[in-house]
């Protein structure tokens, strides 16, 4: 078998990556613009061997994927912004009992149903704060239908790799646009396998108890150990605590994975920025017409550059810092108000050249919509 | 090659949407080209007006909808009066003669062609308007070969239905020849 080209949608490149991750056990509810994911995983993931569920709805979907993956399958469910609302409380669990996940949000307007056929980036901060209490999450996002692949295929291997939800947010634009992928041969692209305790069985097994790298081997839930799984505090048997030794140690522990790795996990794409006068930041779908601007814009002698963000939490500050360093000023590109830019904002040493170049009418913003902002910043009026 | 921007519209159950997909996967898997494909995606179905939008290049495609197509494709009045004014100047428009009546002039190549009428006659079957339409495209544009549609369509529909996919794309293709520059 060798690569092959394919003429499909984002939502397809997203099912692509999921199989060629391992993806062995979906459940779901189907959600305009994130349906097509549940519809070809209902055909393609049987005949992968694998199990689809359609669930009764999107709270039942995520507590479905939380109990399979602790039976040692690599585990997703795909939604849009009413249902991620939904799913919030058990993400939160899967963060506490550290259960490998990937959670797929198509974004559409919100909030609320708000306007499910047209894109938005309007979940940034929702995929970071929308369980409740500190924590750590991971958030990937994609601009194309190739790092749509390459960033699902990431983000079973960041679930597996640190026994974390992982959010997929990509948007209804990239969702349903068609636009060619290469699907690589199997091996091409590292996977990261469950790891599994070497303790044997009728042997005590600590669910959590780190190994010296902090990663917790686990054991399929159902198999030959008998342990505790909570979304209360708990100590490495799994039993809850409110020893504020243990409290504060589970915390630290589930923030630090993360946030101490905030570089060793940003994904990101550098277009011109070596002599860039204006850096625009951007991801998912926005980057493509802030890509587009770049490109129309360095052809007439103007120093644009891009940084295209692909992990977007944790939030890779140093990197947005270090490549926005020598900017004029920074234009942050999004199809929100602005809850990206808030984060450039803290990140750069001047937050007051920071601007914003953004849509929330549920029209995709155009290069024409970017040139008009860059034109006022230059002082060259509209 | 420039880079060609293609918006075809129409009437939702006339086959648009479907007819761009196949066209700019022909140009991907068998020509070697960029492509992409959006649509303007609503709740409406049969009936609603559709609209969807091509871009081919040899160059990577950042911003995938158009703003001024070089090519048009209308196949209601109710799409030519909505999106005429659009075009790109110089730019090639293609209607259908049965369904639209071009009024005014537009700094356009305006080509009026029988379509759905041939189809009518000679295969007595309106659901293969669209496949004739692209013969059309396919004939005034030179981006995809004839075959390779048809590898596309083999892939896609039952293969009873292939040979009349085939008459009516050649048939689409007799229409749009005879009008290339």
């Amino acid at each position: 078998m060798s690569t092959q080209v394919k003429f499909v949608q984002g939502n397809e490149a997203c099912v692509e990556g999921a199989l060629y991750a391992g993806l062995d056990f979906f459940a779901g509810y189907p959600i305009t613009p994130s349906t097509e994911i549940a519809e070809l995983l209902s055909r393609r993931l049987p005949m992968a061997g694998g199990k689809f569920i359609q669930m009764e709805d999107e709270i039942a979907s995520m507590a479905a994927i939380i109990g399979a993956s602790l039976t040692g399958h690599k585990v997703m469910t795909a939604t849009s912004g009413p249902g991620f609302s939904l799913m919030q409380e058990a993400l939160g669990y899967a963060v506490m009992a550290e259960i490998p996940c990937v959670i797929t949000n198509v974004q559409r307007g919100g909030p609320s149903t708000g306007i499910p056929t047209h894109g938005s980036q309007g979940d940034v901060m929702q995929a970071r704060w929308g369980t409740h209490g500190d924590h750590a999450i991971i958030a990937l996002t994609a601009s194309n239908h190739q790092d749509v692949f390459a960033m699902t295929i990431e983000a079973f291997n960041m679930a597996e790799t640190y026994r974390t939800p992982v959010i997929l947010l990509f948007d209804e634009i990239v969702g349903h646009m068609r636009e060619k992928l290469e699907v690589p041969e199997p091996g091409e692209i590292p996977l990261v396998e469950r790891l599994r305790t070497s303790v044997k069985g009728g042997v005590n097994y600590h669910p959590y108890l780190p190994r010296e790298d902090g990663r917790l081997p686990m054991s399929d839930f159902g198999d030959v150990h008998r342990y505790n799984v909570t979304g209360l505090y708990h100590d490495m048997w799994g039993f809850p605590s409110s020893d504020p030794d243990v409290v504060h140690g589970l915390i630290r522990h589930l923030v630090d994975k993360i946030e101490n790795r905030t570089n060793l996990l940003a994904r990101y794409k550098e277009h011109h920025l070596e002599d860039a006068e204006i850096v625009m930041v951007s991801y998912g779908s926005a980057a493509r017409s802030a890509l587009h601007v770049v490109k129309n814009r360095r052809l007439r002698g103007e120093r644009l550059g891009l940084l295209e963000l692909q992990t977007l939490w944790p939030f890779p500050k140093d990197i947005v810092r270090e490549k926005c360093a020598n900017a004029e000023a920074v234009v942050v590109v999004e199809l929100n108000m602005g809850q990206v830019m808030q984060e450039v904002k803290k990140a750069v040493d001047f937050p007051e050249r920071v601007f914003l170049a953004n849509r929330i009418d549920g029209v995709f913003i155009t290069p024409m919509d970017i040139r008009k902002l860059l034109r006022l910043i230059q002082g060259k009026g509209v | 090659m420039e880079r060609m921007r293609m918006v075809f519209t129409g009437s939702g159950g006339q086959g648009v949407i479907t007819a761009a997909i196949i066209f700019a996967e022909a140009a991907v898997i068998y020509e070697g080209l960029n492509a992409t494909q959006s649509q303007a995606y609503g709740a409406a179905a049969r009936g609603g007006s559709t609209r969807s939008d091509i871009i081919i290049s040899e160059e990577e495609i950042n911003f995938p909808k158009v703003i001024q197509p070089n090519m048009l494709v209308c196949l209601t009045q109710e799409s030519y009066t909505s999106y005429a004014p659009i075009i790109r100047p110089g730019g090639l428009l293609l209607t259908d003669s049965r369904f639209v009546k071009q009024e005014r002039k537009v700094d356009a190549w305006q080509v009026e062609l029988p379509m759905y009428q041939t189809v009518m006659d000679e295969i007595g079957k309106p659901i293969v308007f669209n496949i004739c339409m692209l013969g059309a495209v396919v004939a005034l544009t030179d981006l995809v070969q004839p075959a390779s549609i048809m590898t596309v369509l083999r892939k896609r529909i039952p293969s009873g239905f292939v040979d009349m996919n085939q008459k009516a794309l050649d048939l689409g293709i007799a229409l749009g020849a005879p009008q290339k520059r």
